[in-house]
């Protein structure tokens, strides 16, 4: 039997459509990155990767998002056990403040820190005679990362959590078990698979992240200054492959993401086929 | 180990779940709690297991033997509990879902491994599942999944079995069989068990004592007979089977309804009386006591008996009769077919507002 659209050609033409759009607006911009970075050489493209502040941008970047990751893993794992495992009054509404992070701008993100931590803040004037410095140095950078990465997490559990149901935890407690050996030996082998691939979504954004850092930070070179930050002053110096170097060192990352995030899903896949 | 309730009840919020209620399980009792969905009868169970809190006003109390278990955490109780939708945990195989209580034992009381192995082994031959150690629960039939988790819930020799519609995700047969097996095992390592149904023909079949429930009030406790030929009040008894409804006006010791007529020994006014199908005969003529005319609807044979349905301009809802095969074949039953409806006997409810009777039987008419 034929479904419809199934005809040779609707298919055909279909299938070209997407495949046209997808090279066109993800494949060939990614590829020219790569051509700018490698425009001059691999020489050159070297000797800005390698670069003072080029290093140390990188280097602030990771240093952001290992610390952002755990941060977020505890958050997201608590926020989705409370909201999924508990009834409570305002659960609702809870549930909904978990993606504010995702609907507000990250820009607006940025400025709120600065509005409550910035030196003239309503917090920042206490933090200022206490000699402690937020905005403009990485804490701050810390912090808006960690705002706007927050929800990934608890959004790939809830969901999950929700349909799985607490059943198996149930039978757990019936059988003796402690809390935390519940947690660790019936949960959380339940949730893994959808624990990493929120950390991957959290590690790509931490990494990537812009608007809100660039509000908080400063951008002082070789000290506050993240890779995003980097590469957009290199562009507005006229350091084309300098920018376009940096720009295939945050494509590359992203490519590993998705790499991590496409083996996770085949072996995710696969496990459903052997169960 | 006996189960002794004593003023235990449950609202959620603002819904009452749980009136309170008094229970006394005796030791190595099969007890069923039967009752519709919202009836309280998971609530109940739940509660015993100590997987919900009972309200705190009033106090109620809950006793395992001499043991006031009341404020004891679930995974303090001692109860093996077995779920309807088995609750397997899916990512071990069937050999560590058994084992599982036995490993999270505090170090100290934990068996060596060698007898966490030898009793899990134990187990799964009991439940015949000796082959599928290595399984996952996705690659069992229901049946299987729900007798590993029996043998999960058996593996830290609980003195109380507590089980929630286990049968009820299951197909006929298999629930069938799995009921039998249950009965079995009860009997032979003689742990205290109660467990939730809808299913009245389960209770009546797997219990020592049912406890009826609706509402969230405990109808009736009593054994599957006494139950059967002595319900407690109308609920009970229309719970229980099928109900055939006769609805008229008695005067003079004779109960009219429409062109029907039935010789009672009751006070006049308006009266139901409630009939089980298999106390209505059929005839192909009226008796001095019984004029009831019928029109056989539909005839099914079912197992043992055949069941007629029966229609007339006296009756808002049509009956049902169930007819030995023999008596069906000496009637000649066809479809269309007029008869006389007799009843061998007959129950009533009344109205406890409008009259005060206790309820009452009468005794066989014909």
């Amino acid at each position: 039997m034929q479904r419809i659209g199934d005809a040779p050609a609707v298919r055909r033409t279909l299938i070209l459509a997407a495949v046209a759009l997808s090279a066109l607006f993800l494949l060939l911009p990614l590829v020219a990155i790569f051509a700018q970075a490698f425009a001059q050489g691999v020489a050159v493209f070297w000797t800005n990767v390698s670069n003072e502040y080029t290093v140390a941008a990188i280097g602030l970047t990771l240093f952001i998002a290992v610390l952002t990751i755990p941060v977020c893993l505890v958050f997201g794992v608590a926020l989705a056990w409370l909201v999924t495992r508990f009834s409570f009054p305002g659960r609702r509404i809870l549930q909904t403040l978990i993606d504010i992070p995702f609907a507000v701008s990250p820009v607006v993100a940025g400025l709120i820190y600065l509005l409550l931590y910035g030196r003239n803040g309503w917090l920042g004037a206490w933090l200022d005679t206490h000699d402690i410095q937020l905005m403009f140095a990485w804490p701050g950078i810390l912090l808006v990362t960690i705002f706007v990465t927050c929800p990934f997490v608890a959004r790939e559990l809830i969901p999950l959590m929700q349909a799985q149901g607490s059943r198996e935890e149930e039978a757990a407690v019936t059988l003796g078990a402690p809390g935390w050996t519940i947690f660790r030996r019936v949960t959380l082998p339940n949730i893994r698979w959808a624990l990493l691939y929120g950390v991957i979504l959290t590690n790509a954004r931490a990494v990537g992240e812009f608007g809100a850092v660039s509000v908080v930070s400063g951008a002082i070179r070789g000290q506050t200054n993240t890779l995003p930050l980097h590469l957009e002053q290199l562009y507005q110096d006229y350091n084309t492959v300098g920018a376009f170097a940096s720009a295939a060192l945050l494509a590359l990352i992203a490519l590993l993401t998705l790499v991590a995030k496409a083996s996770l899903e085949w072996r995710a896949a696969r496990r459903e086929v052997h169960a | 180990m006996s189960i002794r309730l004593h003023n235990v009840a449950k609202h959620f919020g603002r819904t009452c779940a749980l009136e309170p209620v008094n229970l006394d399980i005796r030791d190595g009792e099969l007890v069923g709690l039967l009752g519709p969905s919202g009836s309280g009868k998971t609530t109940l169970l739940r509660i015993i297991a100590g997987l919900e809190n009972a309200d705190r006003e009033p106090a109620g109390r809950i006793l395992f033997g001499e043991r006031d278990v009341t404020h004891v955490h679930v995974r303090d109780r001692r109860i093996g509990f077995v779920f309807q939708h088995y609750a397997l945990f899916r990512h071990m195989t069937v050999y560590d879902n058994v084992a599982f209580g036995l490993t999270v034992m505090p170090r100290k009381h934990r068996p060596t491994s060698g007898e966490i192995r030898a009793r899990v082994h134990r187990l799964l031959e009991m439940v015949q599942l000796e082959n599928f150690a290595k399984r996952y629960p996705a690659q069992l039939s229901g049946g299987q999944q729900q007798r590993v988790s029996l043998a999960r819930a058996l593996a830290l020799r609980p003195d109380v079995l507590l089980l929630d519609e286990p049968f009820g995700a299951l197909d006929a047969k298999v629930r069938q069989d799995l009921r039998r097996w249950l009965r079995h095992l009860h009997d032979e390592l003689n742990f205290t068990s109660v467990f939730v149904t809808h299913d009245q023909e389960e209770a009546l079949e797997l219990s020592d004592r049912v406890v009826v429930m609706s509402n969230g009030r405990i109808e009736q406790i009593d054994t599957p007979d006494a139950l059967y030929r002595a319900p407690a009040n109308r609920f009970v008894f229309e719970f229980l089977g099928d109900v055939n409804h006769l609805e008229g006006e008695v005067r003079g010791g004779t109960l009219t309804c429409g062109d029907a007529h039935l010789s009672v020994a009751l006070p006049d006014g308006p009266e139901e009386l409630l009939l089980r199908p298999h106390e209505v005969k059929l005839a192909t003529a009226p008796t001095r006591e019984a004029h009831l005319p019928v029109t056989v609807t539909a005839i099914s044979p079912v197992g043992a008996e055949v069941r007629v349905e029966l229609a007339a301009d006296w009756l808002s809802e049509p009956w049902l009769a169930t007819v030995r095969h023999a008596d069906f074949e000496q009637l000649n039953l066809t479809r269309g077919q007029r008869l006389f409806a007799v009843p061998r006997r007959w129950h009533r409810f009344p109205d406890p507002a409008r009259q005060a009777l206790a309820p009452e039987t009468a005794a066989a008419l014909s």
